[in-house]
């Protein structure tokens, strides 16, 4: 399943905020198949390298290369439209809305003919597409038809990850998929993000939490003060390595 | 939607024990097809208040200014008719050789103010960034206002009394009268639009996240010019309704038909926060005071016993629909 085909790279990626220099000559890849994990203090550009990916900000300098073709994410908009879907930390769910509702919002399948030019939803169809998406992944919600304020927070976030892996042709970002939830519902998400890199879609995930970084991720991408410090293999790396990488404490894993 | 249904059980429940109990009180006198004609007559501007009124406050919203733009529409749409019905001294004779136009351009006029005063709603709203409460705080002065110095503050006399007899007081089949006739129509393309169309849905989704909707690529600034313009429309048809129904254009009386008409959408179980709401549902809330004015006229109580009532109703119903809510979300 793996493999070193890039997805996504981004070179020489520097975003200022004022005097502030958020990212540094950043490099970053994403490979098929892969989960890439990107590590970093608060403050040390993940969100910044996050929004910049998803044409949420504009890089002051630097190139995203997207399946070899030099591109610009002028928004999020954009980045969708490529296959790039994100989950972000706070969910961005409709709580009022069912399951349904939600991972089909802003892309409603409508009915044929006149009816569906007026606007009609079909309604049916995307239960069943929601249905059949849940299955794969395994995500269990009581029942996809009531709103989501009524499920756990762990559901919830399955409904989200669903609806980004339902959309994502090419990439799944998600952002501290996991700093809300429980234990059970963390271990939950995590094997959702096993699933997703079978389908050979590549993950990058966000996240703060090193054991749940070595427990999934295929490499290890480490940001410290705007600049990538070093990348880990997680089966020679230890979580000390990570965190010395992150604290800038000891290079360790050194990039080449 | 079922669980939809079984939030707003309780209005349900409120509106057939009141039709009950007056029955019994009153007899044939309350229950008589055309008491009920009567009522709903009464109702039918509040009851297209209530659904424009209700897309507005799903998307988290509210409109103030529906009674404004009521009062706005009908006053340009009562003069608008009386000018082109013809010179002033013919229609002073109440003699109207160009009614023909006038009466039809002056239905255009009432409905393209109630179109246009919405759309400067949704500006405010969608542009200048105003919270709504503000914006149509707002525009329910600058509305009103312009309504009394069109009008000079008195009701606009000499209106044909055509629109009458052709609009308010002819019944359609035999037995509908126009205004209910409108107003089954608009329920109706309401209902479709609110929970079968993606301009229900996404109402629904700006008023529960309005940031997810963002996100997901759904242009919220532009679905809420929409749905203010909507309320606008609405409102100005309840404008025509008006002077359909009272053959003049009457300045001093909606000034409280905003509340009216956002009690009667909350009492239908429609949030103030937004994300929920029914149009079922607001026009039990605008049946359930219409039903209790009627009935304590005839049952021979004071008519302000009606706001008491209202009043404890709408606080029930916003009670028990927030302690239903909570008990859902522990589950």
């Amino acid at each position: 399943m793996r493999g070193d085909e890039a997805v996504l790279q981004v070179r020489g990626i520097n975003k200022s905020f004022g005097a502030v220099e958020a990212l540094k000559d950043v490099d970053f890849e994403v490979r098929r198949g892969e989960v890439t994990a990107l590590i970093g203090d608060n403050g040390a550009g993940k969100s910044t390298l996050i929004n910049v990916i998803t044409g949420v900000l504009e890089p002051d300098s630097g190139d995203i290369v997207f399946e070899g073709e030099r591109v610009v994410f002028a928004s999020p908009h954009d980045a969708r439209e490529r296959g790039i879907e994100t989950v972000y930390q706070d969910l961005a769910v409709a709580p009022q809305l069912d399951a349904v509702a939600n991972i089909f919002l802003g892309r409603e399948r409508r009915k044929a003919g006149i009816l569906g030019w007026l606007g009609f939803l079909d309604q049916q169809r995307m239960r069943e597409e929601t249905g059949e998406q849940l299955e794969e992944l395994r995500v269990r919600i009581p029942d996809p038809t009531k709103p989501l304020s009524t499920f756990s927070g762990g559901q919830r976030q399955g409904v989200a990850v669903a609806r980004a892996v339902m959309w994502a042709s090419k990439v799944v970002i998600m952002d501290e998929p996991t700093a809300a939830l429980g234990v059970a519902q963390v271990g939950m998400v995590l094997d959702l993000v096993r699933r997703v890199r079978e389908t050979g879609i590549p993950v990058v995930f966000i996240s703060h939490n090193m054991p749940q970084v070595f427990d999934v991720a295929d490499r290890i991408v480490v940001l410290r003060l705007g600049e990538v410090v070093a990348e880990l293999d997680p089966e020679e790396a230890s979580t000390d390595d990570a965190v010395a990488a992150m604290t800038g404490s000891l290079r360790g894993g050194e990039r080449e | 939607m079922l669980s939809r249904l079984a939030g707003s059980a309780f209005i349900f429940l409120i509106l057939a024990g009141l039709l009950i109990a007056f029955s019994i009180l009153e007899g044939r006198a309350f229950l008589s097809g055309d008491n009920f004609l009567n009522i709903a007559v009464d109702a039918s501007e509040l009851l297209l208040l209530a659904v424009g009124v209700t897309f507005v406050i799903i998307t988290a919203g509210i409109d103030l200014s529906v009674g404004s733009i009521l009062v706005l529409s009908s006053v340009i749409a009562a003069q608008t008719m009386v000018a082109l019905s013809g010179t002033d001294q013919q229609v002073q004779n109440f003699t109207y050789p160009n009614q023909a136009v006038g009466i039809p351009v002056g239905i255009a006029a009432g409905l393209l103010t109630g179109l246009v005063c919405g759309f400067i709603n949704g500006l405010l709203v969608t542009k200048l960034r105003l919270t709504p409460f503000i914006a149509t705080l707002g525009t329910l002065g600058v509305f009103l206002g312009t309504a009394q110095i069109l009008s000079g503050g008195t009701n606009v006399p000499y209106v044909p009394p055509a629109i009458q007899t052709h609009v308010s007081t002819r019944q359609l089949l035999g037995f509908l009268p126009v205004p209910i006739a409108i107003g089954l129509v608009v329920v109706g393309v309401a209902i479709l639009a609110l929970h079968r169309t993606q301009f229900g849905r996404y109402t629904y989704a700006i008023g529960s996240n309005a940031e997810a909707a963002r996100r997901v690529g759904i242009d919220v600034d532009r679905h809420l010019l929409k749905v203010y313009t909507l309320s606008g429309f609405l409102a100005g048809l309840a404008g025509i309704i008006d002077v359909a129904r009272f053959n003049t254009a009457s300045v001093g009386a909606h000034t409280l038909d905003n509340l009216a008409a956002i009690s009667a959408a909350v009492i239908g179980g429609t949030s103030l926060f937004g994300g929920i709401g029914s149009i079922v549902g607001s026009v039990v809330g605008t049946f359930i005071p219409a039903v209790l004015r009627n009935g304590f006229v005839i049952h021979g109580v004071q008519p302000f016993w009606q706001e008491v009532a209202i009043g404890i109703v709408l606080i029930l119903a916003v009670f028990i629909d927030q302690r239903r809510r909570s008990a859902e979300e522990r589950m």
